[in-house]
């Protein structure tokens, strides 16, 4: 017997390399088809918004039908209070409920927490939105963005919570008995050791969150409602890029079809901003070492 | 002469000063139990090794002087542990801590955290420290480890940054920083290398002017080299507790002898 023998024979060889081959050529084509509609997207809106976006867009009010230009300066701004009242609700308690899940697991409650979440991350946004609705609408009596926000921040909650629990239990066990063997107490030990190992994470998680809100349209319908004029206050209906980009889109204006596209770039890029700014601030001294 | 040596041993003369005692020490895991009834008395400024084959219960017992076992849902804990001659009930956790340090077996410096601030952070996140004695204690601290030098100019820098050994002097200054009367180390060089591995040594040899030291090691060379006296754990029992040489050289139990020359384990 040759040392040969023991090896595949060539036959064998060749069908494990097509196999392989073959194997590949799906993996290619699934991302193939995972890119193409997001590069689609993004070239499309790019390309349709960028000949209407100018300054007069950003910081001008919606004109009347008929007249050209204006811009969506209410709805912008409008759509930044709503992700800031969002995040005041949603990244708080998300945040706190991934730690209760993640450092004190085991008791029936931290169970009925991560059964919650499963169920609220599957809940549709719609439903959520007529939540908030009966709940701060019926209530107070009035559309308001405190409603919108309101109904964004619950959408963001489960995801917050999921990414949390799952950073923190990347966190080596090590690093927690290290910090106790110090005689650091326990909550300290979560939040100044645990945690900030996890932030980088925990950062990521949460920029997906707000992204995927800063686009929510349905919830708003019966929340913030819209609002034509320029609005700051909490207790009134608010106007939102969402809404505002829905509203144009279905009219039968060209003009106004133009500033729809134009809208949703600025979302687009609204995100990729807050993104870049939140990655700035809490960007780890040693986060690569993570 | 060798029967004087041993005679030694047993007799616990009156200028003995014992920091760690503990009776009738017993864990169980899930009702299994782990170590059973510890008699061990630990002497003052001394290097205590604990020697035995792997799952013989040094880990366990180690993590029951610093109630590490509170942390396992599934871990109870009997007997009585004192520290100082108080039953480290008496203390609280916190405290206990504060006052029996431990070095574990993987380097574990707090990766997010500077090599300064991993030796203040026993003192900052326990809230008793003064912003002007920080400096002093920090360079203190990695002095007695024999890091200072090699980082007195880049203390600002990741603690990841450093090589295994350099972490794991870290995290013996990171302790040290603390001011415990008692250093745990649960095999504190078997992760490194054999220069790191001396460097500890030396470390352990100087500090029990200071401190008290219990060492875990599968290395009885290390044992021999470092430790005062010595305990053989076998199957959660201590079946031998004398000194070092005693161990090495003239063991009671057939068991020890055994194990120190090698034959199983
Ligand atoms: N968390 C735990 N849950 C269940 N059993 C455990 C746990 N920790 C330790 N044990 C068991 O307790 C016994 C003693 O373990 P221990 O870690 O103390 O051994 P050791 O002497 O330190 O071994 P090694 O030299 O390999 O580190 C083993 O049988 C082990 O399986
Ligand atoms: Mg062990």
């Amino acid at each position: 017997m040759t040392t040969k023998d023991i090896f595949i024979t060539d036959k064998n060889l060749k069908y494990r390399k097509l196999k392989s081959n073959m194997v590949l050529i799906f993996c290619v084509f699934a991302s193939i088809l995972t890119v193409l509609p997001l590069l689609y997207i993004f070239f499309y809106t790019t390309a349709s918004g960028f000949t209407h976006l100018s300054l007069d867009f950003l910081i001008q009010m919606p004109k009347p039908v008929g007249e050209t230009g204006g811009g969506m300066a209410n709805a912008i701004v409008g759509t930044l209070i709503l992700i800031g009242l969002a995040s005041v609700i949603g990244i708080p308690v998300g945040i706190l409920s991934g730690i209760y899940v993640a450092e004190y697991s085991g008791g029936i409650f931290s169970n009925i927490v991560k059964f919650v979440t499963d169920v609220l991350s599957g809940t549709p946004s719609i439903i959520i939105g007529i939540f908030a609705y009966t709940v701060i609408v019926l209530t107070t009596g009035s559309f308001s963005a405190l409603s919108g926000g309101f109904a964004l921040g619950i959408i963001m909650i489960p995801t917050v919570t999921r990414i949390t629990e799952e950073m923190l239990k990347l966190v080596p066990q090590s690093i927690r008995e290290a910090s106790l063997a110090l005689g650091i107490s326990r909550w300290r030990t979560t939040l100044n050791i645990v945690l900030k190992t996890a932030l980088p994470g925990i950062t990521t998680g949460i920029l997906l969150a707000i992204a995927r809100i800063a686009g929510e349209t349905a919830p708003l319908l019966f929340t913030s409602f819209g609002n034509q004029f320029f609005s700051l206050s909490l207790d009134e209906p608010i106007a939102s890029l969402p809404i505002q980009i829905y509203n144009y889109a279905k009219s039968p204006y060209t003009d106004w079809h133009q500033q729809a596209w134009a809208g949703a770039m600025v979302l687009v890029l609204l995100v990729f901003i807050i993104n870049l700014i939140v990655r700035f601030f809490t960007k780890n001294k040693f986060s690569s070492d993570v | 002469m060798m029967e004087e040596d041993f005679k030694d041993d047993l007799e616990e003369k009156s200028e003995d000063k014992f920091s760690i005692t503990t009776e009738n020490l017993s864990v169980y895991f899930n009702e299994k139990p782990a170590i059973k009834d510890i008699n061990l008395k630990v002497r003052n400024k001394s290097v205590t090794a604990i020697i035995g084959p792997s799952g013989c219960g040094k880990s366990t017992y180690l993590r029951s002087l610093n109630m590490m076992h509170e942390l396992t849902p599934s871990a109870t804990v009997y007997g009585s542990i004192k520290i100082n001659n108080i039953d480290i009930e008496e203390f609280g956790v916190i405290n206990l801590r504060k006052k029996v340090g431990m070095v574990f077996q993987k380097p574990n410096p707090f990766p997010t955290l500077s090599i300064y601030e991993n030796v203040t952070s026993g003192l900052i996140y326990t809230g008793n420290y003064k912003k002007s004695r920080l400096d002093d204690i920090v360079e203190k601290c990695l002095t007695a480890s024999g890091l200072w030098k090699e980082v007195k100019d880049r203390l600002k820098v990741s603690a990841m940054t450093l090589s295994g050994g350099q972490q794991q002097r870290l995290c013996i200054a990171r302790t040290i920083a603390v001011n415990p009367d008692i250093i745990l180390m649960d095999e504190p060089t078997s992760a490194l290398d054999p220069i790191s591995t001396t460097n500890i040594e030396e470390l352990v040899y100087n500090l029990k002017k200071e401190y008290t030291i219990i060492i875990v090691t599968h290395n009885m060379q290390q044992a021999a080299r470092v430790s005062d006296h010595t305990a053989f754990f076998y199957l959660g029992r201590l079946v031998e507790y004398s000194k070092t040489r005693t161990i090495f050289t003239n063991p009671k139990e057939k068991l020890t002898e055994e194990y120190v020359t090698g034959k199983f384990g």
